[in-house]
Parts: structure tokens; C-alpha cells; sequence
């Protein structure tokens, strides 16, 4: 059913993700890939993968902004330009648009842990629900003809298969530097909600009315430069220099 | 948007085809005449066309029957029920003319709301998707209903030269015209919804522009989403599509009505007709072409 779960339980799991902390390595892309193409559903197909016009399936991808204050092209007048990594994936939203548009019922939300999922074998590749999405979260497998999306990993999260530490989304486990947690935004004392309360962690495009699930923590104030970088090369400087290295200086200079 | 090929020839000729239903189902016509079987097939055949066109943009096309399902919550669901509900009493009235030479009352207002719904519903396909500015409007579904409608009345004239099928067809395409014209000043002064900044969250540092995309060439959201080619041509584009879709079948008409009925002001009436279709096809390519999307705020 494409309509959206009625009495949905309180559980709604999701990403928060660091957008201070992303380093831009694309590891999370490949490790979902990897993982993705050969778990849930179809493989994530790659078009003209050795030739010039190569193009590819993905559920994850990372963007690069530059953000710019006003007047922040110059160091020391404003605040600073700054290059921020941005990863992008499934949303999982509350009101997601994806799920009411679909016309065969392939497209649902799960009641309840709020996962969105797309049931490959009912999919027609209308591609209707990547149109409803603002986010770009959906593509469309061009050799299976079907829509493919996070699945917030949801062939490890509840897999008693694997260890403790490898129930997380494979992005999740992958990140060098941590920026991506999972859990669950429905309980307000959970890891992830704690961290969103704190960092003032945010939805995106919040106008479009589709309640996100997943959070962004907005990158920290940055120290100024101009108030770091000293004027005078400490190197130059020798003044206060005590004991040996005041002889050597001394010695130094009468040479 | 891209604007796909299968998507502009199934809602140009599915609505033209609804349109000529409507005049069809309102007992406009002589049954007993050949023009009016001539109509019906006519109709049916560009339905038919539209809706089997629309088939070839989906990646499972053998799994189409199962788009009828979720009519509860989805436009396109609805659309695909509706154009079968009104497949069948409209089959059965084009029967009825074809062999019996009757038209049947009940048969044919129950045709006339099933096209009105159907089309209503095509255009609502894109009318309620909020990522795209231009169509979020109920301008969107008048100009769609509007557009089919004199199309309809225009092709039944094409048909049979009555007076008053060709008076109702310059009015409808002139209020098809005004519907669009307005249609198209609301996106010139359109504010977005979304912007890069709220897209990213990031308007609270500046300026958000994108550094470095995710990928070195195009993916399926650049390819489906971030059309621009129309851009440049936009302005001539819409001259075309107005010039070819209402200001020259409104002339046709008008000459038309002047000649009265016979064999030259049928074939001014045809060509007419096939002009106003080519101008549909730019209309619709425009609609698709020219929407931005969302997503491209992250592009």
C-alpha cells in the first residue's frame, strides 16, 4: 500500500550526519555500493563502465560547496569562504512524497521503524516518485528498470549474522572520521537525538513539507585566520631565548 | 525536466483524443452519419496511440497493470483507472454509432465526465509534484483540461462544420491560450520554493554554490532532472507553439465559418487541426523542457 503508515510506531531510524567533520573521501559512497550491489534487490548496475561515457546507480553521493559570507572573499574582513563536504542519501521522511506518488504499491513505509523501501518485483519504473523527491535520492537502475534507494541498510541492521558493531549502515561503519551515526530519531534520549539537540542539528529544505527523518549538524564557527596567523615570522624572533641558545644567538650574530 | 518523448505524444494526443470524446459523448453529432464514425475511430485511435505511448517510458512496462492499484493516494494510479473506466463506455458508444447508428445518452455523458476526470488527473500527475515550481498551480490542470477540450472541439469540427462546434472551438482555444499566458507569467515571477542554501542548510555561514559535484559526468538525476537545453530557444518556442497551436486554427475557423459548409472549409479546417497538434507538441515540450526542478539546487 502507497499510502503512508496510519499509526506509525514511535521508532524512526535514521542518519545524523557531521557536516563539520566530513572530510569528503567518498568511502561511504563505494563501501554502499559495495554493499548494496550485492545485497537487497538488484545490483547496482554501472552503464559503459570502462568507456567515455560512463555512469552509474548510486544511493549515496557526496557534494562539495563552497560557502561564501558576504565579503568572506577576503581573509580577516569577514567570515572566512570555506569548502564543506556534503553527503547525501535517503532521507527516510516522515511525509515522503515518494511513497504517496507511486501507482503500483512498490514504494512504502515500513510502520515500524520508518524505513522507506522500494519492493523491486512491484516497481514499474515510472520514475514518478525520483520526480517527487526533492533530494535526488532515488535513481533509476537503468538495467533492471526499477528505482533504487537506501535501504538504510536494513540487510545489516537486523542481521544477527553479523557482529554487534557491524549492525550499522555500511556508510555508517565505513567513515574514517565518524561523521555519519545511526539510530533511532524517535527517542529523545537516543545517541543520535542527544547529538542533534546539542549541535542544533537540522532538516534540509524543510518548505517542502516532507519531515525528514534524517539530521544535519551544521559545520562549527571557525577560529578566524587573520586572528591565528601572527604577522611577524616567529622564526625571525629570538628575543627571550635563555641559557644555551641565548649564547648560540649571540655567538651567531658576532660571526 | 527531460522531457520525454513518450510522455509529450501520450499527453498531446491522449488529450486530444478525450477532448474529441467530449464532443463525441455530448450528442453534438448525427450518429447515422459517416463523419461521426470517422470521429469516434478517430478518438479511440488517439487515446489508444497516447496511452500505449506513455507504456514505453517505463523501465517494466509488463508490469503496468499494476499501476492500477493504488488509486487511494497516487495521481498517475488514478489516471490509469480513469482512462479505463472511460475506455468502456466510450467503446460502447463508438459500437453503438458505428453499427447501430445510435447514440446513447447515458452512455455518452458518462464518457464526457470519465474524459474530464481523465485528463484532470494526467494533469495532476504533475500539478501536485512540489519539487517543480511551475507545475504546483491549479493553473496547471485548467490549462490541460483546457487545452483538450478546444482541441476536441476543433477536431469536431474538422468532422462535421458545424457552426456552433466552431464557435465553441475559437472560444476554448482562446481561453486555453489566456489560461496558458497566465500559466507563464506566474513562473516569470515565481519565487523558488527551495534554493541552494536551503537545500544545503548552509545559508547561515553565505553564499552556497556548488564546488565539486558527486560524480565527473552525468547520473540519472543530471540526465532526468537538469534539462536546460530549452533555455536558450524558450522565447521563440512559445511564438511557435501559440502562432501554430491558436492563433492560426482560430483563422482556419474563422475562414471556415465564412465558406460555410463543403470541401474547402473542411480541408482549411484539417490542416488547422494538424497545426494546432504540432503546436501542442511544442506547448508540451516547453512544460517539460522549461520546469526546474528542485534537485538541481544541489547542482
Amino acid at each position: 500500500m502507497t499510502s503512508l503508515p496510519h499509526s506509525p510506531a514511535s521508532k524512526k531510524l535514521g542518519l545524523v550526519i557531521d557536516l563539520d567533520v566530513c572530510v569528503g573521501c567518498h568511502a561511504c559512497v563505494i563501501s554502499c555500493k559495495e554493499w548494496n550491489t550485492g545485497g537487497y534487490g538488484s545490483a547496482l548496475s554501472d552503464q559503459h563502465a570502462y568507456g567515455a561515457d560512463v555512469s552509474g546507480t548510486f544511493l549515496n553521493r557526496i557534494h562539495s560547496f563552497e560557502v561564501v559570507p558576504e565579503g568572506g572573499l577576503i581573509i580577516g574582513e569577514a567570515g572566512e569562504a570555506r569548502v564543506v563536504h556534503f553527503p547525501k542519501s535517503c532521507l527516510h521522511c516522515e511525509d515522503a512524497p515518494c511513497v504517496t506518488v507511486c501507482p503500483t504499491g512498490a514504494s512504502y513505509k515500513r510502520a515500524e521503524d520508518g524505513i522507506v523501501l522500494v519492493d523491486e518485483d512491484k516497481c514499474i519504473g515510472c520514475g514518478l516518485c525520483a520526480w517527487s523527491c526533492a533530494y535526488g535520492a532515488r535513481e533509476m537502475d537503468l538495467a533492471a528498470g526499477v528505482m533504487k534507494k537506501c535501504t538504510l541498510c536494513v540487510d545489516r541492521i537486523y542481521n544477527e549474522t553479523l557482529k554487534q558493531e557491524d549492525r550499522v549502515p555500511s556508510c555508517v561503519r565505513t567513515c574514517p572520521v565518524n561523521a555519519r551515526h545511526f539510530g533511532d530519531l524517535g527517542d529523545p534520549n537516543s545517541d543520535v537525538s542527544m547529538m542533534v539537540a546539542e549541535r542544533g542539528g537540522f532538516d534540509l529544505m524543510p518548505e517542502q513539507d516532507t519531515r525528514p527523518t534524517n539530521k544535519y549538524l551544521p559545520p562549527r564557527p571557525r577560529s578566524s585566520l587573520s586572528d591565528v596567523a601572527p604577522i611577524i615570522p616567529l622564526a625571525e624572533n629570538t628575543e627571550g631565548a635563555r641559557g644555551f641558545f641565548a649564547w648560540l644567538d649571540k655567538t651567531l650574530d658576532r660571526i | 525536466m527531460h522531457p520525454a518523448f513518450s510522455m509529450i505524444i501520450f499527453t498531446t494526443l491522449s488529450g486530444l483524443g478525450y477532448g474529441l470524446a467530449i464532443v463525441l459523448g455530448l450528442g453534438f453529432f448525427d450518429p447515422a452519419m459517416v463523419a461521426t464514425k470517422l470521429a469516434y475511430l478517430t478518438s479511440l485511435t488517439l487515446i489508444a496511440t497516447g496511452l500505449i505511448a506513455s507504456l514505453f517510458h517505463l523501465g517494466n512496462p509488463q508490469r503496468a497493470w499494476r499501476a492500477l492499484s493504488q488509486w487511494r493516494s497516487s495521481w498517475l494510479s488514478r489516471e490509469g483507472v480513469m482512462a479505463i473506466a472511460t475506455f468502456v463506455p466510450f467503446t460502447l458508444s463508438a459500437g453503438l454509432a458505428i453499427f447501430a447508428n445510435r447514440y446513447d445518452a447515458t452512455l455518452g455523458l458518462i464518457s464526457v465526465l470519465g474524459s474530464l476526470l481523465t485528463v484532470y488527473c494526467t494533469s495532476m500527475i504533475y500539478g501536485s509534484l512540489k519539487t517543480v515550481d511551475s507545475w504546483h498551480t491549479r493553473l496547471t490542470p485548467l490549462c490541460f483540461i483546457s487545452f483538450s477540450l478546444a482541441g476536441g472541439f476543433l477536431l469536431a469540427s474538422t468532422f462535421s462544420g458545424m457552426l456552433i462546434l466552431e464557435l465553441l472551438a475559437v472560444l476554448l482555444l482562446l481561453t486555453a491560450l489566456v489560461a496558458k499566458m497566465v500559466w507563464r507569467n506566474r513562473i516569470a515571477t515565481l519565487v523558488p520554493r527551495s534554493t541552494p542554501e536551503s537545500a544545503t542548510g548552509l545559508g547561515f555561514i553565505g553564499k552556497v554554490r556548488l564546488f565539486e559535484r558527486p560524480h565527473s559526468l552525468d547520473n540519472y538525476l543530471t540526465r532526468e532532472m537538469g534539462f536546460r537545453v530549452a533555455r536558450k530557444h524558450a522565447a521563440k518556442l512559445w511564438i511557435i507553439s501559440w502562432l501554430s497551436g491558436v492563433v492560426l486554427p482560430i483563422a482556419a475557423l474563422l475562414s471556415a465559418m465564412a465558406l460555410g459548409t463543403g470541401l474547402p472549409a473542411q480541408l482549411i479546417l484539417a490542416i488547422a487541426a494538424v497545426s494546432h497538434l504540432l503546436g501542442i507538441f511544442v506547448e508540451r515540450w516547453l512544460f517539460f523542457a522549461e520546469a526546474k526542478h528542485a534537485v538541481t539546487n544541489y547542482y
